[in-house]
């Protein structure tokens, strides 16, 4: 990305003598904001892409694009990997807070999405206390679910992506889902199958990130951008990607009226604490291990059925066993993880919880049926013979001579997958699943910094994994002394 | 009398190699008869054919009365009777490294003959008591000396008191004077009725507490009778020369 950034950097034509304006945006993110120009894929298009080619005008300088992820823009802006961050990132006062931020370009509403049928009971979040309600992690509506939820308020459930949350409401994995109206509009014009509530449940808007010290480059963002709403060409590109409506006529006036912008969304304005935030962390770390622990018990369960098939099984059993593991262990477990959520939900729609538990026992079951089937086939010769001279059967041996011998030697890799499960378990989060790193993304994105929810995390990870290898060591000299 | 075992003309392979030629070899009950031969004669061959874990191409093995056919071993859900009538103690260490003394005594007679725990338990401190290791029975067989666990593994292979009990170079890792309390057990259990065939080439052993020598070279019996004729009749010379070379094994 860096080399195509730095290629496009060399190639630009010299229309000016400035040094070309970066500035960052997520393509994933789509149309209207920023997409893949169909015609030309190495191109961007959208409004965001427009509103920075006005301000790139406006300053002499070319606007050069730099992909970045979605939640990554505020870091790298700040980092300085561009000088203007833009793809619907919402203001709000945190980012305040941290960075630069140019006045709002553009006011949207945070809707309701439900399906036709609950139209009518589900008008307003208040009507959907208990309820799962899917929206984009880090957002202001992720943030405005959370904040309701210890008041009896719907069961927030967090997305990466903004086009799985609308199929799973059409599906009924959820109940509803609150985005902005950009959003929800595309998604009903692409897929349809929901119904939009017309009250808005809160405004919010979008900005430009730039980095703290960057204030001089805001001020002329600021300048270009009430110019821009002033000469009717914001209002023209907002039509041709066919968002424009009243609520831009009313803010436009407003913006203009007050040349200091609107304040800050919503009223929780202050920067939450560590204190604040603990409690969630401490959660989700609870998810955390609830779900290595189920994970590893169905791994262990279905890694020795795999080992023993393994190894005592007929050629009939064994081939397919031996497919099974490669497959597992040939592929990426988000791969796994996808397949299992939203690629089965056609024949099967298995909750989040069950389908995390479920794809990474699946995949750890590979693994620790190899560890299983080494240690079967460590045990010396004579200790089988032994047993059969002895007169047990062979699955008396299995169970009473070869299986507690090998697990003894299966203990040190297997306390090692744990805590490597205890960590993959993060991946998770892509199937909607918030657990103890992902929390700690919310977090960082709220409070606009790394540094301490990235400390708490990691304290928390090694809080658990390291009373676990502690323990694993005790065992493994207990059973080397005897 | 019938025989404990009855071993007729058993020919026996390992992949091209012919390692029995026709082995015939008798032990009655209460009769301790050593197999004896230098590396690669084929003694421990014949002890694996007769607990069937090893195949034999041809001939017969009767074990107290069950016959074990040429060809494959067969599965030991058809050896139930055989594993009843046979204990084995092996060269190599065996013992259950997970289990102390005394639930490596009582597995069998626990999970194979279905004792109870306690009627199991009491059976196996008599064995160790009369092999004098009933003081170990906590132990773990890696905190055993070599003689202590000889003894155990004999304790438990007789557990679940087999008529017929091979022994596969017992002395191997035993000095001398354990050596001859390892000969004293052995009678004592042949005194109770037990047949023995212990497989070995530890010559002064087997001259002092054998009933029957029986030595075994490139696959066949070439001599037997009693130690004093086998082992000590000048006209053995050559015999007692081949079992006392310097090759004399340490495992085939």
């Amino acid at each position: 990305m860096l080399f195509s950034a730095l290629a496009i950097f060399a190639c630009a034509p010299a229309s000016t003598s400035h040094a070309p304006l970066r500035w960052g945006g997520d393509a994933e993110g789509g149309a209207p904001f920023v997409e893949a120009d169909p015609a030309d894929p190495a191109k961007v298009r959208g409004f965001d892409v427009e509103i920075a080619q006005m301000i790139g005008h406006d300053l002499h300088r070319d606007a050069v694009f730099v992909q970045v992820a979605w939640s990554s823009i505020e870091a790298s802006v700040e980092r300085g990997d561009f000088s203007i961050g833009m793809s619907g990132v919402e203001d709000r006062p945190e980012l305040r807070a941290r960075h630069a931020v140019s006045i709002p370009y553009f006011e949207f509403r945070e809707v309701l999405a439900v399906r036709f049928a609950d139209s009518a009971r589900y008008r307003t979040l208040a009507d959907l206390s208990g309820k799962r309600v899917a929206t984009l992690g880090g957002t202001g509506a992720y943030q405005t679910l959370l904040d309701l939820q210890p008041h009896a308020g719907p069961v927030p459930i967090s997305y990466d992506d903004d086009v799985h949350p609308y199929s799973d409401l059409v599906s009924g994995r959820v109940d509803a889902v609150l985005l902005d109206n950009i959003i929800a509009d595309r998604s009903l014009r692409r897929s349809g199958g929901f119904y939009i509530q017309p009250v808005p449940v809160a405004t919010g808007h979008y900005v430009a990130v730039l980095a703290a010290a960057d204030t001089a480059l805001r001020d002329s963002v600021n300048v270009i951008l009430r110019a821009h709403m002033r000469d009717g060409s914001l209002e023209k590109t907002f039509r041709a990607w066919k968002v424009w409506d009243t609520t831009q006529v009313q803010y436009f006036a407003r913006a203009l009226a007050d040349s200091a912008g609107p304040h800050a969304v919503g009223a929780a304005a202050s920067v939450r604490s560590v204190r604040s935030y603990l409690p969630a962390l401490l959660r989700a770390a609870l998810i955390t291990l609830l779900l290595s622990c189920l994970a590893m018990m169905l791994a262990v369960a279905l890694g020795i059925a795999v080992a023993a098939g393994r190894v005592y099984g007929s050629p009939l059993v064994r081939a397919p066993l031996a497919v099974y593991v490669e497959i597992i262990r040939g592929t990426p477990v988000l791969l796994q993880l996808f397949v299992l959520y939203y690629g089965l939900s056609g024949f099967i729609r298995l909750p989040a919880f069950v389908a995390a538990v479920l794809g990474l026992g699946l995949n750890y079951a590979a693994y620790e049926s190899e560890i299983y089937r080494a240690a079967l086939q460590a045990i010396p010769r004579s200790q089988l013979e032994a047993g059969r001279t002895l007169g047990l059967s062979e699955a008396q041996i299995l169970r009473l001579v070869r299986g507690p011998q090998a697990l003894r030697l299966a203990l040190a890799p297997m306390t090692n997958d744990f805590v490597a499960l205890l960590k993959d378990s993060s991946l998770v989060s892509v199937i909607t699943v918030v657990e103890l790193t992902k929390q700690t993304a919310i977090y960082a994105t709220n409070v606009g910094s790394w540094v301490v929810p990235g400390l708490l995390c990691s304290i928390i990870y090694l809080a658990m994994s390291l009373p676990l290898s502690r323990l694993a060591r005790r065992l493994e000299r207990k059973w080397s002394s005897i | 009398m019938t025989q404990a075992l009855d071993v007729r003309d058993v020919h026996a392979s390992r992949g091209p190699h012919q390692v029995l030629r026709g082995v015939t070899i008798d032990v009655a009950p209460g009769e301790i008869c050593a197999l004896m031969g230098t590396s690669g004669a084929g003694k421990t061959t014949m002890l694996r054919a007769i607990a069937a874990l090893g195949p034999f191409d041809s001939g017969s093995i009767v074990v107290d009365g069950f016959a074990l056919t040429p060809g494959h071993v067969p599965p030991e859900s058809k050896l139930r009777v055989l594993r009843r009538s046979v204990g084995m103690v092996f060269q190599s260490q065996s013992l259950f490294e997970h289990l102390t003394v005394i639930d490596n005594v009582t597995l069998a007679l626990v999970h194979a003959l279905g004792w109870t725990r306690e009627r199991a338990d009491a059976e196996a401190v008599e064995l160790l008591t009369t092999l004098g290791v009933a003081h170990r029975a906590a132990a773990y067989p890696r905190q055993l000396s070599g003689g202590e666990a000889q003894r155990v593994t004999i304790a438990r292979a007789l557990a679940p008191d087999p008529t017929l009990l091979l022994l596969d170079e017992p002395t191997s890792a035993l000095d001398p004077a354990r050596r001859t309390s390892l000969g004293e057990v052995l009678r004592a259990l042949a005194a109770e009725g037990h047949a023995l065939l212990i497989s070995t080439h530890d010559v002064d052993f087997a001259e002092a507490f054998a009933d029957r020598v029986a030595v075994l070279a490139k696959g066949v019996v070439v001599e037997e009778g009693s130690p004093r004729d086998i082992l000590s009749d000048s006209t053995h010379a050559d015999v007692r020369a081949l079992l006392r070379s310097p090759s004399a094994e340490p495992r085939e």
